[in-house]
């Protein structure tokens, strides 16, 4: 495919289509190469909800994405003011994510590019992430935290790559909280890690006993979960004791557990971990500066914790609200139009996707620093 | 990544308030502590004091039982290693209810130091020879003994710290240091490096840092150790990262008998690290 002649120099506007998970996301960036200014022209978004105490199955989300996709592509247009004829490419996920739905939007972004005859770029989801974030906090050089519902990642930049300095050895942060919201059958309405936080906000009374596991700059979430359900049916069996007993029946000196307590406790546990493994990276890069990307870095008492954290450090932290850390199609269209201007394209032939692809297989080619 | 952390000026720890000769200096605010040096019993002694203060961002509760845990198994590793003859720092004194631990002072720069300081050079160099510059270290150059022998010697010492029944947990360049070779610790025979011998590499690995360790002979455990220092090696200096796999696994098998099966957990360990499966 051709590279369009880019007319009279004006700004490069790029659309970007994302569905690695239940989150349907366009979005329309525009790069101004003279003055260097981005502008996110529409950023639009479709989340498939599924019912409390259920997770989203791969193939009930590729089908809410091939539902919506044409509904959401258009809205993105009329929203940005934007005919296809102005796009200089059409930017996809190409991974990492689930299967099914990362498929769905891959067709419809292979389509896109037949219909109006513009080039594709696949892009890497996580770095998607930190290029946004990059780009709306101004954070120059940040270790990153990368949380969300599929990853945990610390990563900081080396010589064109984004290096992955600690990652979880088995599930994601955000797969931890979402299941354990599926044990309370907590709403995952608007997501399931903000309902835990709101319950959270109500306990704290104590902070009941988890496993912390924190590996040099890894770490591990599957215990702490199992550790949460565990005394999830403890305060079931006594909710059942109190029931039938009434008041007074639990034992001597044993602690009441409330859905409270458990959101708080486990918010204070995974997210100490968290803030311990960023600065263990942070200390040896020898960087002050954090920023927070993914769905989870919406949370606020990971990114208050984050703060107090990068302050002794001298330093900050940069965050981004739910428009920009919960995927989106606009960080698909940002890095996939700085891609572009390096050069690259993805051949027809070549625009699959893939459910694994790390961080730091991407060159990062326009960065030097 | 450049250091941007300016030093901070932080109120110093109850046990650095009393009079002494020296006054204390902030050498680094580490991954978790920070790190004094000061000086034990006598003026003449110099030691590294490592206080870690509360952290105000994690419940209190949380908080105590972590600091009191590290510091108290850091102390206890560092004893078996020092008796069982591997090269750490000497405990002087532990208060873990304040807070703090009392090390030998341990001469040098951590490795990591070294190693970006002997990259940058050996870039600049070959920059000035019109290379790019860019090239990965294959350790075939004759400049690039140093740099394989120094790789030696740190799998060498990790080698006698598993064979003692300790994983650190935290391995990285920033946790070893390179002690200048000194009196009663000469240079190995087999040691010696014939490189550019700008002496950058120079030293004997001196481990550090055992907060997270334990005492351990999984050989799981070990493996584990291994990867989590092969992989902040490669991401710290990249361009080094496949010598260091080669040179790592071959001077291990010398210094450890039951190396071969770590290394075979290592390439287990590998292979879920790569399958592992990331979602958006
Ligand atoms: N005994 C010592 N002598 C001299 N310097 C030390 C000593 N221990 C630590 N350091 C220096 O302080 C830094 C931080 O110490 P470390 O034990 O790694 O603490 P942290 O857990 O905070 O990383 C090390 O990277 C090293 O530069
Ligand atoms: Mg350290």
């Amino acid at each position: 495919m051709t590279k369009p002649t880019n007319t009279g120099g004006g700004p490069l506007i790029a659309l970007g289509c994302e569905g690695s998970a239940n989150k349907l996301g366009i979005g329309i960036i525009s790069h101004d190469p003279t003055t260097g200014k981005t502008a996110v022209l529409a950023n639009i978004r479709h989340t498939f909800v599924s019912p409390p105490g259920t997770g989203f199955l791969p193939k009930d989300t590729a089908k809410h994405h091939r539902t919506f996709f044409a509904r959401i592509a258009l809205a993105a247009l009329r929203a940005a003011k934007v005919t296809p004829s102005q796009l200089a490419c059409i930017c996809y996920t190409k991974g990492p994510g689930m299967g099914a739905p990362l498929q769905s939007v891959a067709v419809a972004a292979r389509t896109l590019s037949l219909l109006w005859d513009r080039p594709l770029v696949g892009v890497n989801h996580c770095v998607g992430h930190i290029e946004m974030g990059r780009e709306i906090t101004g954070a120059t050089n940040p270790v990153v935290l990368y949380v969300s519902g599929g990853n945990t990642q610390v990563i900081a930049y080396a010589e064109q790559r984004y290096r992955i300095f600690g990652e979880t050895l088995d599930i994601a942060v955000g797969n931890c909280l979402d299941r354990f919201a599926r044990t309370l059958a907590i709403s995952n309405d608007p997501a399931p890690g903000y309902n835990i936080e709101l319950l959270a906000r109500k306990g704290g009374a104590v902070l009941l006993d988890l496993p912390y596991a924190v590996k040099g700059m890894d770490c591990s979430f599957s215990g702490i979960l199992g550790a949460a359900d565990i005394l999830a049916a403890q305060m079931r069996a006594q909710d059942k004791i109190l029931e039938t007993e009434g008041p007074g029946a639990l034992k001597e000196g044993e602690t009441r557990i409330t859905p409270e307590d458990l959101c708080f406790s486990l918010q204070e546990t995974v997210y100490a971990m968290l803030v311990e493994i960023t600065e263990r990276a942070m200390a040896h890069v020898g960087s002050a500066q954090v920023l927070i990307v993914g769905g989870v870095g919406c949370n606020e008492r990971l990114q208050a914790m984050m703060g107090s954290m990068a302050a002794e450090r001298g330093g900050s932290v940069y965050a981004t609200d739910e428009r920009f850390c919960i995927d989106n199609g606009i960080m698909i269209a940002h890095a996939g139009l700085l891609a572009y201007e390096t050069g690259f394209v993805t051949p027809l032939a070549e625009s699959t996707c893939t459910q694994r692809f790390r961080t730091d297989e991407m060159l990062i080619k326009w960065r030097d620093d | 990544m450049t250091d941007d952390t300016e030093p901070q000026q932080f109120p110093l720890p109850a046990i650095l308030t009393y009079p002494s000769s020296k006054t204390p200096e902030l050498i680094t605010q580490g991954a978790e502590g920070r790190l004094y040096k000061t000086t034990y019993l006598l003026p003449s002694v110099p030691c590294a004091l490592k206080y870690r203060p509360p952290k105000p961002w994690r419940h209190p509760v949380l908080d105590a039982r972590l600091t009191r845990h590290r510091i108290l198994s850091e102390a206890r590793v560092l004893v078996k290693c020092r008796r069982e003859g591997v090269a750490v720092p000497a405990v002087y004194a532990v208060d873990e209810a304040a807070g703090w631990l009392a090390l030998e002072w341990v001469a040098g720069a951590p490795v990591r130091v070294g190693v970006n300081e002997w990259l940058r050079r050996r870039r600049d160099s070959e920059r000035a020879a019109g290379r790019g510059g860019d090239a990965v270290v294959t350790g075939d150059a004759p400049g690039d003994a140093d740099l394989v022998a120094l790789m030696r010697r740190i799998a060498g010492a990790l080698g006698r710290m598993h064979k003692v029944g300790i994983v650190h947990g935290d391995l990285t360049t920033s946790n070893m240091m390179l002690r200048p070779w000194g009196e009663g610790r000469e240079r190995p025979a087999n040691g010696h490096a014939g490189g550019q011998g700008d002496g950058l590499l120079e030293g004997e690995i001196v481990l550090i840092d055992f907060g997270l360790a334990g005492q351990s002979t999984s050989d799981e455990d070990r493996a584990v150790d291994l990867y989590v220092l092969e992989r902040a090696f490669a991401s710290t200096h990249p361009r080094a990262e496949a010598l260091f796999s080669t040179v790592l696994e071959s001077a291990y098998r010398e210094a450890f008998k039951q190396a071969p099966i770590v290394l075979k957990k290592l390439e287990e360990v590998r292979m879920r690290g790569r399958k592992r499966s990331m979602l958006g």
